[in-house]
């Protein structure tokens, strides 16, 4: 039984670090068979919440030193050698900070609040494929799962700002709830050409339709390597920043006139939950991208297909993060008008317009003449080219129309 | 275009990240308690008393005329002068303060203190690592914590410490001098052997401090 058990165990790892199917088998073999689903899930998720957790604790230490590093600052160094166990010391920190709620606060609600919004994020981690065998739940909607789960952190989000009973916390929530409503428009039409191309809703699927190569071996038939799936990638990284309220559409929290917006009223643990929240959110999201656009867990190279699976998926998922916090030390934050008028004007209308291009893109295939490649290429890239400058155009027109005059400043 | 504004800064971000790497020079940053920056003249934290020479108790030039002590907007300093008198740097007797204490966490660096002394026996000082275990008694300095050589006035804000140094040896010089004119005034007076002659005039005053 012992035997069986430790047996088990190690062939559960090695399997799982080796790609192989079937990792749990053995393992789950031990249990009467009652108890089996129970110890599945267990087994599941486990490795989902720690392994998510330290990229999380890893995460901000990053952003932190490479924002400082864009701004020539060092960042932390004090906690650890080179500042590495400041993640250690910053949720210390807030484990032991005093939780206040505030007295006219709704007590239950504002509990409930951090609760309701790291479930949602935690359950969208389900359906993403991480490696060849690594799917926490096999799906045939994934996708739809994944965006009707993400809806809900909206509610979460609100309930904190409405509990609080802070003016700061209620305008923070409601300038949220703008934002992710408006966002999530694009985040799921530019998702919508990937699902009309893959012909399918489930992740796995849309992993395995983009798992082949071009050019021998060396260019990979990933959906962001074609004129509408860069398009959508973009759109879908905008958006996502919008949905994981990140800089430069942090405007739910914007310091200098919300203090922290919904996270006003909020202290120690729970504020730690919001904060943990946020970035399994990102992670979350940038793990779609990565399954929608980037080629899920493949390797870029063929011949590189040999390095396990799920080493890919989180490169390209940290790269993702990368290019987040980069962003994050570039743009600065926009105002409630230009947030919205973004989403609604430019790229609403551009995201539709991909989905025209994905059709146009899907039917061409048929093409069998020279050079039909490049000329699919160039037709769809002009067709998102063109109305992206015109588009601009007009947008900017719009906004320089009307010269502002100051009567007592100069 | 649309979106160039973003590239560009993008490439501007990515610059300064990868140059903070290579080039040293890029770092601003100066990591304090092994570090440090050479302390700036223009410094000032809280009021310190300067004395003259090497006896604190002896050179301490406040003559606890306590106008600092009624002009503190904070209040946060209590004098108490003493009941007898010792010589001041012209060699007058002058009362000193026999308690002298600044609370550091009531005062607020306003250096008004230092504008009204007439005696420049009150300076501000530029030490800032002035953290304390015990937030009463540990920031509450005594005369004996505040007197300071007027060697340390010249190291920390040297420009003015010059300035006060010849401002009160010009005001020695000026009494030492009218002091010999009064001698030998008066010994001209009584080698001429006048019997009406009128009284000496007393001793030159130290400039009077004006009116609060």
């Amino acid at each position: 039984m012992i035997g069986d058990l430790i047996h088990g165990i190690f062939l559960m790892i090695w399997r799982t670090l080796t790609d192989q199917p079937e990792a749990k088998s053995d393992f789950l073999a031990v249990f009467p068979t009652a108890v089996q689903p129970v110890v599945s899930a267990v087994l599941t998720v486990s490795p989902l919440l720690a392994g998510f957790g330290l990229l999380f604790a890893l995460t901000t230490l990053l952003e932190r030193k490479g924002l400082g590093r864009i701004q020539n600052r060092l960042g932390p160094n004090r906690v650890g050698p080179c500042g590495i166990l400041q993640p250690v010391a910053d949720g210390l920190k807030m484990i032991t900070k005093e939780d206040i709620i505030p007295r006219t606060a709704d007590r239950v609600v504002h509990l409930l609040a951090p609760i309701a919004l790291v479930v949602p994020t935690v359950l969208a981690f389900a359906v993403l494929p991480y490696g060849r065998y690594l799917v926490p739940m096999v799906n045939d909607a994934g996708i739809l799962f994944f965006f009707a789960v993400g809806a809900s952190t909206e509610l979460s989000v609100f309930m904190a700002g409405w509990s609080s009973r802070n003016k700061y916390s209620l305008l923070g929530a409601m300038r949220a709830i703008a934002q992710m409503i408006s966002y999530e428009i694009p985040l799921i039409i530019s998702s919508v050409s990937v699902i009309m191309i893959a012909g399918s809703l489930s992740p796995v699927e849309i992993v395995q339709a983009q798992g082949s190569w071009l050019a021998g071996g060396f260019v990979p038939h990933w959906y962001v390597l074609t004129p509408w799936g860069l398009t959508g990638f973009i759109i879908f990284l905008i958006s996502s920043l919008a949905e994981s309220n990140r800089s430069p559409f942090d405007i739910p929290e914007a310091e200098s006139e919300l203090i922290a917006g919904h996270l006003t009223e909020y202290s120690g643990f729970k504020y730690a939950l919001f904060f943990l929240a946020e970035y399994f959110g990102t992670f979350a999201i940038g793990g779609l991208a990565v399954t929608l656009f980037l080629g899920g867990w493949h390797a870029p190279i063929e011949a590189l297909e040999v390095i396990p699976s799920y080493v890919w998926f989180v490169l390209k998922l940290m790269a993702l993060v990368s290019l987040f916090i980069w962003i994050r030390g570039t743009v600065p934050r926009l105002r409630v008008d230009q947030l919205l008028n973004f989403a609604w004007k430019f790229l609403l209308p551009m995201s539709l317009l991909n989905l025209i291009v994905a059709g146009i893109w899907h039917f061409t295939a048929v093409w069998d003449f020279p050079c039909a490649l490049l000329v699919r290429w160039a037709l769809c890239a002009a067709m998102i080219a063109v109305p992206y400058t015109l588009l601009g155009r007009a947008l900017n027109a719009k906004r320089n129309a009307a010269h502002r005059t100051y009567r007592y400043a100069t | 275009m649309l979106g160039e504004g973003i590239i560009k800064g993008m490439a501007e971000t990515a610059k300064n990240f990868l140059g903070s790497y290579h080039d040293p020079e890029r770092m601003v940053t100066v990591q304090f308690p092994e570090e440090r920056l050479p302390a700036k003249e223009a410094a000032r934290s809280f009021p310190f008393l300067v004395f003259d020479g090497q006896d604190a108790e002896k050179g301490l030039r406040c003559v606890a005329c306590q106008i600092c002590e009624k002009e503190c907007p904070p209040q946060c300093i209590y004098i108490t002068k003493s009941k007898d008198k010792k010589p001041d740097y012209v060699g007058k007797a002058q009362f000193y303060p026999a308690v002298f204490d600044i609370d550091i966490s009531v005062c607020m660096s306003c250096q008004i203190c230092v504008e009204v002394c007439p005696f420049e026996a009150i300076k501000m000082d530029n030490d800032v690592e002035l953290s304390n275990t015990d937030r009463f008694g540990g920031l509450l300095l005594n005369k004996q914590l505040l007197a300071k050589p007027n060697s340390h006035f010249h190291k920390i804000h040297p420009t003015e410490a010059d300035e006060v140094d010849g401002r009160l040896a010009a005001e020695k010089a000026k009494v030492e001098a009218k002091a010999k004119a009064d001698a030998e005034a008066k010994a001209k007076a009584a080698a001429a052997g006048a019997a009406g002659a009128p009284a000496p005039k007393p001793a030159p005053k130290p400039p009077t401090p004006p009116p609060a």
